[in-house]
């Protein structure tokens, strides 16, 4: 089944807010071996500027997937999870994700293609604080291959 | 600012890099282990990343790493580089290929850079990624933009 066509342009009420937290970031952070210590750090991270310690540019994932699942789930959007393959992803950091933000997502569905029995869906997710600070603006692109 | 508040100078100036400059290289080993605590890390539990009976039942050779743990991974290369992880403004990938993770050996990654451009003004540099696990380019159009000092 292809994806709905008709969620082109949508866009979802936002997120409730994500607590960014230090142990989550330092979590994240040896995860995919980053060393740098702004991530683990407090003190560190105030020596360079930074309110607290900043997560690195891939966490944003977390706070975008969250965006993504209300589309993701929503019967009507017709997707297959079980064959849905991550594309591309993009990040713009407007600041670093640093502990303690409150980061809600506003999800937008940028485009939904479908070509040779698979679909690919490009989903936009703006990040800001709870007050208003834009803080990432996430691009994702999946791939729903067609059934058999 | 006191002195001792100053932001740390490890940053790379925006004189010190140029067009054509290659970041220094690295191999990122992958194991399970790895996969199991991205897994944990990430909240992305999908199976392929864990199970291989599950991948092998849907076409896969094995185990498959998660395409946002190798660019993550891989960014490594740019704000190590850069001297500092916020520096990192902008980065994107597409995934062309999977890292598929045998249980015996794991897989190993090889990621490098190269500068394509630099603005002196708003002392912005953009790198593109080279990514690569044997004879396969994983990432795609893996750019990341810096800010440097």
């Amino acid at each position: 089944m292809a994806v709905n066509a008709g969620f082109t342009g949508r866009t979802y009420p936002p997120t409730s807010p994500y607590s960014v937290g230090r142990e989550k970031i330092r979590e994240f952070a040896e995860a995919v071996g980053a060393v740098d210590v702004v991530h683990i750090d407090p003190a560190a991270a105030r020596a360079r500027g930074y309110r607290d310690v900043i997560a690195p540019p891939t966490f944003a994932v977390l706070i975008a997937q969250k965006c993504d699942r209300q589309f993701i789930v929503d019967p009507e959007a017709g997707i297959d999870y079980s064959r849905l393959v991550h594309g591309e992803q993009r990040f713009v950091h407007h600041r670093p994700i640093t502990a303690g933000d409150e980061i809600v997502g506003v999800l937008t569905v940028d485009s939904v293609k479908s070509a040779g029995g698979n679909s690919m869906v490009t989903t936009r997710s703006e990040l800001s604080t709870i007050g208003g600070e834009p803080v990432c603006t996430a691009t994702s692109t999946v791939v729903i291959r067609g059934g058999e | 600012m006191s002195k001792s508040e100053q932001p740390s100078n490890s940053v790379l100036s925006v004189t010190d890099v140029e067009v054509g400059q290659q970041l220094p290289a690295r191999t990122i080993h992958i194991e399970r282990a790895s996969l199991v605590q991205y897994t944990g890390a990430s909240l992305d539990r999908n199976r392929l990343h864990w199970d291989e009976r599950f991948a092998r039942s849907v076409g896969l050779p094995d185990v498959i790493a998660h395409g946002m743990f190798t660019m993550g991974t891989a960014v490594n290369v740019v704000s190590d580089w850069v001297g500092d992880t916020g520096r990192v403004v902008e980065y994107g990938a597409r995934f062309t290929k999977p890292v598929v993770v045998p249980y015996e050996g794991g897989a190993d990654v090889e990621a490098t850079g190269v500068v394509t451009a630099v603005d002196a003004q708003t002392r912005r540099a953009t790198v593109e990624l080279k990514v690569t696990c044997g004879s396969d380019k994983v990432l795609g159009r893996a750019v990341a933009v810096v800010v440097l000092d």
